[in-house]
């Protein structure tokens, strides 16, 4: 007999597709999903005919917000999120670049007060020629997303 | 009505708008001729530097007592609770705060001051938060040029030095460029300005060179702005070198305007000659003197509703 692993069909929930192999777990650490205290699924280097391979998060009982959702365009802009209710897909985000990220991201100044006091991490996010630039409310420099490596 | 810097935090020079800009310039040029002693009668104002810094310091301070007010804080966190007993900075603000009109702080930390000012119900005013923002230095430099040529708009200014580090000409930069001066940058290729603020010139289309030589461009000035080339950033035979090239004489001056002022925030070392204090065209002590009716003004604008 042939085993599978398998997940259950999501009743009510989110799934995130399509995301870059390797930036699941990042993902996951941005939306907070772990703190959420509902049971999440996540799927690594899973064949994609797309591009190769990707990673998959199938989340139960949250319903990610459109604006929830743009905060994924940094890191997976091709990304498909999929809200599930009754196990009907009731909307599709398409993924926009989100106007802040608060609370997440850690502050690659390593001068910035940020990093020695109690403060909410908070970027505010600006598209130039194609280019996302994540600028700290705090030290008031920008940085190139691929220039954050840690997450608060 | 009240003016619109009433109650408002001075955190970096961005959040100014020009006519904010012209509000401080004009009332700090009011205030030198006209001094008053009242406009800061009963009102208490904190001076909390973390770090050490002459200047600024003296000058708010002094700057709060010709206003007839008076002030509390110290001059370095070495003595603070921050330091004996592990204080946040944000609680250590909350509570100053509770006690002053005002809170001015300098602080190493680069975005101190804004954190300051979410958890403060007083009027923060930054004195300068590490790498970050130094506004005062920037309204001081505004009022000084406004003081020497009649106008802010359409300048040509010259910066000189290191203006890959230096705070004061990356916000000075910004300020001006409200105002469509015309800019001349001379520095070594290790300290070029930073290319974020090329491309906000770039957006806002604004006249900019760059330049190898001082004496090039003297014939076109109204302001040389001279900046410390700090020896820790070079090797010491391209520090030599670099220093060489990047220093003021009275000579380079020959063909200068006479309108032309020599500005620099101070201190400087050897980057202007002496010789060149003699000539008519040196500001520099006269800008330092102004930091007192820079910083009076702002005071004055943010602690009363009308003047």
């Amino acid at each position: 007999m042939e085993h599978k692993l398998t997940v259950e069909a999501l009743k009510d929930g989110t799934v995130i597709d399509h995301i870059p192999a390797g930036q699941g777990r990042r993902i996951a650490k941005l939306l907070r999903l772990s703190e959420s205290g509902q049971r999440v699924y996540m799927g690594f280097n899973l064949p994609s005919q797309r591009s190769g391979k990707k990673d998959l998060i199938k989340v139960e009982n949250i319903l990610l917000s459109a604006e929830d959702a743009n905060q994924l365009a940094l890191y997976a802009p091709d990304a498909t999120v999929n809200v599930i209710e009754d196990f009907e897909v009731v909307a599709k985000h398409k993924l926009g670049v989100p106007e802040s990220i608060a609370g997440v991201l850690v502050c690659p100044n390593s001068n910035c007060i940020s990093h020695v006091e109690p403060v909410t991490s908070h970027f505010s996010v600006r598209s130039r020629h194609g280019e996302i630039r994540l600028k700290c409310k705090y030290c008031e420099k920008a940085y190139a997303k691929e220039v954050f490596t840690g997450l608060s | 009505m009240a003016n619109p810097l009433y109650q408002k935090h001075i955190i970096s020079i961005s959040d100014l708008s020009r006519e904010e800009l012209e509000l401080v310039v004009h009332t700090a040029a009011e205030l030198k001729r006209h001094p008053r002693n009242d406009l800061l009668k009963d009102r208490v104002v904190a001076s909390c530097f973390f770090e050490a810094s002459t200047r600024t310091r003296l000058s708010f301070e002094t700057a709060v007592q010709r206003l007839g007010g008076s002030v509390i804080g110290f001059a370095d966190a070495g003595n603070t609770s921050l330091a004996k007993k592990g204080e946040t900075l944000a609680d250590s603000v909350r509570i100053i705060t509770s006690y002053v009109d005002a809170y001015v702080m300098r602080h190493p930390r680069d975005g101190a001051a804004r954190l300051a000012a979410e958890c403060s119900t007083k009027p923060v005013i930054n004195a300068g938060d590490g790498a970050n923002q130094h506004p005062t230095q920037t309204l001081l430099d505004l009022f000084t040029l406004h003081e020497t040529q009649g106008r802010l708009d359409g300048l040509k200014v010259a910066f000189v030095g290191d203006l890959k580090y230096g705070r004061t000409v990356h916000s000075l930069v910004q300020a001006l460029s409200l105002f469509g001066c015309r800019f001349y940058f001379i520095a070594p290729l290790a300290l070029a300005l930073p290319d974020y603020l090329y491309e906000e010139l770039d957006e806002r289309n604004i006249d900019y060179s760059d330049h190898e030589d001082i004496e090039e461009v003297v014939p076109e000035l109204d302001i040389l702005y001279m900046t410390r080339v700090q020896k820790e950033r070079f090797e010491e035979t391209e520090f030599h070198q670099v220093k060489s090239r990047f220093v003021l004489t009275a000579d380079t001056l020959a063909q200068a305007r006479p309108n032309l002022r020599v500005l620099h925030p101070l201190p400087r070392v050897d980057e202007i000659e002496t010789g060149v204090d003699q000539t008519p065209y040196a500001y520099y002590f006269q800008q330092a003197e102004n930091g007192v009716y820079a910083r009076q003004a702002l005071l004055a604008l943010v602690l009363n509703e009308t003047l």
